[in-house]
């Protein structure tokens, strides 16, 4: 009876701790990062006109990180965009408005885009994801020198130079890597 | 000899294909400028308009072409606010510099807006292109 409760334990646990290990395979790393994605990301959306139109300054970032209010307040602003000028022409304007609109934070339900729903009511900061309650709330214990003060990361707004797939949509804690200083423990 | 014959006959090719992808580029939009007056681009006029610096309200009080895409074209540059990276604009080391006359057209005017604060001549741009594509 207790051999057999011993032995039961044993193949769960080996069962769960063999989880990552079979989709630490290569083959098997997407469903993975679909899995981690799930739960400390937002969706991750195919759109090549998006990616080449939004990610020539900064990386694009996934639609699924602001409202559709922020969005539309970017997108008609560009000409003034956060003091550079990012302007469209007409066609691919209506084409990348209609996808952040279909695909903002507060259409999806990823936990983590729920929370980035909500933004901040001061000016620029309300089209800011640095500006999110949630995003001021999760990064307030950074000290600047390992983001203004360091090259490598520079402002908030570059998510990839710390977040290793902030491209594939993925912010798990586990795949921080801070330029200059290493794995975030807390 | 026959693989290298076939190889050199694919290099020669692909060489011929990038050429004909810029030159058309280029020479689409040198014809639409020289259409709208600007009949004799000058390479020296362009970099001068280059390296020229324009004074500029707000935290980057001074600005020029050269403040992303450096001085020497050959060179990557780096976007002055974000810190991306950004390819030469050199088409003799990235074969991808001016292969697409929307591109051009797009950056001609966000980046004159913000660089001069209005948007370049046709007479300006024609000079622009002559010089980036020497480089
Ligand atoms: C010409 C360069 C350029 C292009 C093109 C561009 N941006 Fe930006 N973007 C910037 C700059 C500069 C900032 C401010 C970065 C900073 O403050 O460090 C910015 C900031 C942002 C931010 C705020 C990031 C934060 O701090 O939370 C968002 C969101 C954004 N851009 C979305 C877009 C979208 C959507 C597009 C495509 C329509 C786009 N950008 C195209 C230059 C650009
Ligand atoms: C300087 C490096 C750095 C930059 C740049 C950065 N982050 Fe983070 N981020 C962190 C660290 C470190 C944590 C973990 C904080 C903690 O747990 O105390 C974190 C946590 C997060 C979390 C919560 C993850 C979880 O599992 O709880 C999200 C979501 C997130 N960041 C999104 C972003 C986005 C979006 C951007 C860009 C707009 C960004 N981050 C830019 C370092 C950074
Ligand atoms: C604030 C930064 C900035 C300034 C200043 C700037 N550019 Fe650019 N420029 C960029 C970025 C970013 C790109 C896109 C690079 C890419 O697609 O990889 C670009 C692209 C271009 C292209 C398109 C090249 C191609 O591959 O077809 C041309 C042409 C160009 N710039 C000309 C200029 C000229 C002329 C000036 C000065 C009037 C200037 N730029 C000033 C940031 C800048």
């Amino acid at each position: 009876m207790k051999v057999t409760a011993f032995i039961s334990v044993i193949s769960i646990f080996i069962g769960v701790a063999g989880i990552p290990l079979v989709w630490g395979d290569s083959d098997k790393h997407e469903k993975w990062q679909e899995y981690s994605r799930r739960s400390t990301g937002v969706a991750l959306l195919d759109n090549p006109v998006y990616q080449q139109e939004c990610g020539d300054c900064h990386m694009a970032y996934p639609p699924g990180l602001l409202p559709v209010s922020s969005w539309s307040r970017i997108m008609s602003g560009l000409e003034d965009h956060f003091g550079d000028n990012a302007e469209l022409d007409k066609n691919t304007h209506t084409e990348i408005s209609e996808f952040l609109t279909k695909h903002s934070s507060d259409k999806s339900d990823y936990r983590r885009s729920r929370r980035f729903t909500v933004v901040s009511d001061s000016g620029d900061a309300g089209m800011r994801i640095t500006g999110t309650p949630y995003f001021l709330h999760e990064h307030d214990e950074i000290p600047p020198k390992l983001v203004e003060g360091n090259k490598e990361v520079n402002s908030f707004s570059n998510c990839n130079a710390c977040h290793r797939y902030a491209e594939q949509a993925s912010f798990r804690e586990q795949d921080i890597l801070i330029p200059g200083f290493g794995r975030w423990d807390d | 000899m026959k693989t290298a014959y076939v190889f050199m006959t694919v290099l020669t090719l692909l060489s011929t294909n990038v050429a004909v992808a810029e030159s058309t580029a280029v020479d689409e939009l040198l014809a639409v400028y020289s259409r709208q007056g600007a009949t004799a681009p000058d390479a020296q006029a362009g970099k001068e308009l280059w390296l020229r610096k324009f004074p500029a309200k707000g935290k980057i009080d001074e600005r020029s072409c050269s403040t992303c895409h450096g001085v020497d074209l050959r060179q990557a540059g780096e976007h002055i606010r974000t810190k991306k990276l950004i390819e030469p604009m050199a088409p003799s080391v990235n074969a991808k510099s001016l292969t697409n006359a929307r591109e051009i057209r797009k950056w001609f005017k966000r980046n004159c807006k913000w660089t001069l604060d209005r948007e370049c001549t046709a007479a300006e741009k024609a000079n622009l292109l002559v010089y980036i594509k020497q480089q």
